[in-house]
């Protein structure tokens, strides 16, 4: 197969403007209606007229059409091909779940309607909860945090409120994150005010319990950890680190980003969690939107149930409404409920997958991530830190050291070089802890044979940085550019953020 | 209940296939792939959901429950407050079904990711024209998570504590705004407004800004639907102390209204929804965040597009710019834990403000605020009811007082809901105010919807 993607060096839509053109008639008033009022414009206070127009770019529909569609012909969805980006979960996104939004029973459904509007899509915001609390084993859910990073916020603040609770807060300000962690972790956990505290890992890929044991005490308010881990390798002696924690009085939180490969088979509430959040653009097969809108739920035990966000959705038997009546919850997280449009498209994935589908997920994410590991494992070109003495369960990292050491090219060279063969790179640099690393996540939603693809160009992208380095290193040449300048474009020198920056720019270039 | 163990998403899920990889691989069965997960933590049952369905029946059965809603296209609705009905164009829905935007992730590689960069440095241009900010990021989760990271950052900046916002706003909004304020150990403090037009008290104001305080914070227009009119003399007085001054808005007021950027804000947040977005019952929606100065840059939260070449110079390229800021390189040094935000919902505003364009965006503004003035005209000829209850100019919303009724805003509520029309949203937060409703009407509110709301009220307080 070969691979080239649209090119249309499509100028920037202000560049296309033409004066005059509209894109969009908005409705107009009827005449009772402006014989009211008179002149709109007489409303508005004169010292808060704007002056100017804002230079909106002006052009017909099917410019604007056009425009859009030939952009996104330069961009590659899961739909267009393998997406193996490890830790971000790029699944196949099942149409039903978009289509199921065309509905204006939702689309044009106000938050702030009287209950007695609302009762179906309380009714499966009810039903969603019940979902995951049993696939986490969680005692109660919050639907509201828009992401997985508001999820980890809310879990932190839920620790800090127990803690608080307990008259500890001020003693508790450890946060016990390892080192493979998740970049969104240690932020998070800043954010509600606590200090991090490093884990490293050990030989076996897990994080090393005798660090843990060497630093938790008093002032731990809690653990965060995924499970299995950014290496992909599950952390075996979990319940041992559960042990640790309780007996110390902290909290252990599941960072839900790779919950995948456990569909089925373990729960976080059998690992001994006390907190977990779930990633339903990942996990739950809701589409990634080129960086959001995404969903965070967060889970707790029945302990921690008081605590969280508000409003929950409750049921009295006769009718579900949201309650806000929780004096202990840490508060609002957000506007409204969540992210309903995702959850919607989450309800009805669950619905089609059933139990029986979601464990199925689990285990042809893991045999996936298993088959790339040991066919690449063949290559020793590659390495594979941990494997195989630890197996993976939903992605395995490999290391280009050997590579970087032997021919100078980088990890980053050969992520550019794998664009070239019609898929979307693995993962570069992290976790951190690897030297030159690719993090590898196939998902269930590949095929053998698309995996089998993505292992020979893994392959012959590493014999090219030995025959070739010079076509790797200038990679890639079959996408919509060649490679990219990115330090120019966070240069303060030379960094352009906007249409009017460029303007400015090339202003002062023709006054020198 | 589908009979079968293979599943349409899952390619490799016959037995046949499943067998033929582990053998491949050196297994012979799924079960030895998970024996690194100790028996403690093992689940022992199935999960205790429902089995798999087929797609017709799933559809039916999603349907049914939706069917149980009454959206606003089946009953007139008066409700705005943080969400609000707008029209959307078909073509932004066309663009956001885009699959190849649709099904990215953030994009990471660059190179093969031009389509969803370009249109998000687009949408930053769009924006920062409609504030006259110098920097947009590519979006927040929405207004109040905004309003959050706008006062840790003002924080952050300027080693103050005190956080100044106006007395009339959404509570829920505040109640977020103190849910990220609290473990950084931010004061919020209230300004005075005045009770009659709303103003902010400029006096009281000039008091209140102290060496303490990080920035005050505006909202134009106010939550409760009227302008703030001395944004210059607030601008000035919150400058002379160095503090900064954090402007919100409805993006759609900004066709007609001044730019926070034009009376000197230095950071804007707002409500993007607005912007060719469904309501979708409250989510997504589009946390608007713009800043202007390098100083307040590089304490931007959130992702930002930048425009550059390839390393050949041949072509103009995007790709994500200053990650230094970012949680996946600074981790808990970061200026926010945010990742994944709400770039479709970005691409949905990009193409609804190049469909509307500025002719477009101020006809849009002078609908709304004709509608708006008609149904506060037709409501102000009924007895006992006083809309707007502040002497100002208004947008789209506005206050309606029922107190000359002798009846309870709620009371009035629940029968025009058996009428069939929701009204606007119960202000029991400012008790001040009495029986008090907050009203919106956009241009998606038809004449008839406004006549009939009339008519109704007329009949109800009969």
């Amino acid at each position: 197969m070969s691979y080239r993607q649209a090119k249309w060096n499509e100028q920037l839509i202000f560049e296309k403007s033409t004066k005059g053109r509209i894109g969009h008639v908005p409705p107009s008033v009827d005449q009772k209606e402006s014989n009211a009022i008179g002149n709109p414009n007489d409303s508005v206070p004169p010292e808060l007229k704007r002056k100017r127009s804002p230079s909106l770019p002006e052009l017909s529909e099917v410019e604007i059409v056009r425009h859009y569609t030939r952009l996104s012909q330069e961009n590659f969805g899961v739909d267009s091909g393998i997406y193996p980006l490890g830790s971000c979960t790029m699944k196949y996104n099942p149409k039903i779940c978009d289509r199921i939004l065309n509905s204006s029973k939702i689309r044009d459904l106000h938050p702030l309607q009287d209950g007695s509007l609302t009762q179906g899509i309380l009714e499966i915001l009810y039903h969603l909860s019940n979902y995951f609390a049993e696939i986490t084993g969680m005692h109660g859910i919050s639907l509201q945090p828009a992401a997985g990073a508001q999820g980890e916020f809310a879990g932190a603040l839920i620790i800090r409120a127990y803690h608080d609770s307990h008259g500890e807060l001020s003693n508790r300000d450890e946060m016990l994150i390892p080192d493979s962690a998740h970049g969104t972790n240690p932020a998070s956990a800043a954010m509600a005010g606590f200090k991090t505290v490093v884990i490293p890992t050990v030989d076996s890929g897990c994080l090393d319990i005798n660090a843990v044991k060497s630093v938790v005490g008093e002032k731990t308010a809690g653990l965060m950890l995924t499970n299995p881990n950014t290496l992909g390798i599950f952390e075996s002696n979990i319940s041992e680190v559960s042990d640790l924690i309780h007996s110390a009085g902290g909290l252990l939180y599941y960072d839900g980003a790779n919950t995948n490969p456990t569909l089925g088979k373990t729960r976080p509430k059998e690992m001994g969690f006390d907190i977990v959040h779930l990633n339903l653009h990942k996990t739950f097969a809701t589409p990634h939107g080129g960086g959001g809108p995404g969903a965070g739920p967060v889970g707790v035990i029945e302990d921690l149930e008081d605590f969280l966000p508000v409003p929950l959705v409750v049921y009295d038997g006769k009718r579900y409404s949201l309650d806000y009546d929780r004096p202990h919850s840490i508060g609002k997280i957000r506007g409204f409920y969540g992210n309903v449009a995702v959850l919607l498209r989450a309800y009805t994935y669950i619905l089609s997958m059933g139990w029986d589908g979601l464990k199925s997920v689990g285990e042809l994410s893991v045999l996936n991530a298993n088959y790339i590991a040991r066919k690449i494992s063949l290559n020793k070109k590659y390495t594979i830190p941990y494997y195989p003495n630890s197996l993976v369960k939903h992605e395995c990292v490999i290391s280009a050291e050997k590579i970087y050491k032997d021919t100078g090219i980088r990890a980053w060279d050969i992520s550019k070089r794998l664009l070239d063969y019609g898929v979307h790179s693995p993962t570069t640099y992290f976790p951190q802890i690897v030297e030159e690393a690719l993090m590898i996540e196939p998902t269930e939603t590949e095929s053998k044979a698309e995996l089998d693809r993505l292992i020979d160009a893994i392959c012959k992208v590493a014999e090219e940085c030995y025959s070739t380095p010079e076509l790797v290193k200038n990679a890639p040449y079959s996408t919509s550019v060649t490679r990219i300048n990115e330090a120019k474009a966070s240069h303060p020198e030379t960094m352009c953020l906007s249409w009017k920056m460029k303007n400015n720019r090339d202003m002062n270039s023709k006054d020198r | 209940m589908v009979n079968s163990e293979v599943f349409p998403y899952l390619p490799n899920s016959s037995s046949r296939i499943k067998n033929r990889m582990l053998k491949e691989i050196g297994f012979g069965d799924i079960s030895e792939l998970y024996k690194d997960i100790p028996e403690k933590a093992r689940l022992k049952d199935k999960l205790n959901i429902p089995s798999s369905t087929s797609e017709y029946e799933v559809e039916q059965q999603v349907e049914k429950l939706l069917s149980k809603n009454r959206s606003i296209s089946e009953i007139p609705s008066f409700l705005g407050a943080g969400c609000w009905s707008h029209y959307v164009p078909a073509v932004v829905d066309a663009i956001v079904s885009r699959s190849e935007f649709a099904t990215s992730y953030t994009p990471y590689q660059a190179e093969t990711s031009q389509g969803i960069l370009q249109t998000l440095f687009e949408y930053q241009s769009m924006i920062c024209e409609l504030t006259e900010m110098d920097y947009t990021n590519s979006s927040m989760y929405d207004w109040p998570t905004a309003l959050g990271e706008a006062a840790r950052m003002a924080v952050r900046i300027t080693g103050r504590d005190e956080f100044l916002i106006p007395h009339y706003m959404d509570l829920e909004k505040v109640e977020v705004l103190r849910t990220y304020s609290e473990p950084a150990g931010i004061k919020i403090i209230q300004i005075e407004q005045n009770e009659h037009n709303g103003q902010i008290v400029l006096e009281t104001l000039e008091k209140k800004i102290t060496e303490d305080t990080a920035a005050v914070y505006i909202e134009n227009p106010s939550y409760l639907g009227f302008y703030e009119k001395d944004v210059e003399e607030i601008s000035d007085l919150t400058h002379k102390k160095d503090s900064l001054l954090i402007a919100g808005v409805d993006p759609i007021s900004l066709g007609i209204i001044r730019p926070p950027g034009d009376y000197g804000a230095d950071i804007v947040i707002g409500e993007g929804q607005p912007l060719g977005n469904h309501m979708n019952y409250g989510g997504p929606s589009l946390g608007l965040f713009a800043c202007s100065g390098s100083r307040l840059l590089r304490q931007m939260p959130g992702r930002i597009v930048g425009m550059t070449n390839t390393l050949d110079g041949k072509d103009e390229a995007y790709c994500l710019v200053h990650q230094t800021r970012e949680q996946h390189i600074r981790r808990e040094r970061a200026t926010s834990n945010i990742c994944t935000n709400e770039a479709l919902c970005a691409v949905a505003a990009a193409t609804y403000l190049a469909l509307l364009g500025p002719e477009g965006l101020r006809n849009l503004c002078e609908t709304i605020i004709t509608k708006s003035h008609y149904a506060m005209k037709r409501l102000n000829e009924i007895e006992g009811i006083r809309t707007p209850l502040f002497d100002a100019q208004h947008f789209k919303e506005f206050t309606v007082n029922f107190d000359e009724t002798g009846r309870s805003y709620k009371e009035i509520h629940d029968e025009l809901l058996r009428k069939d029309i929701q009204g606007g949203k119960i202000l029991s937060s400012f008790p001040e105010l009495g029986e008090t409703a907050l009203y919106c009407v956009t241009e998606t509110n038809s004449r008839q919807d406004m006549d009939a709301l009339v008519n109704a009220l007329n009949d109800v307080l009969r």
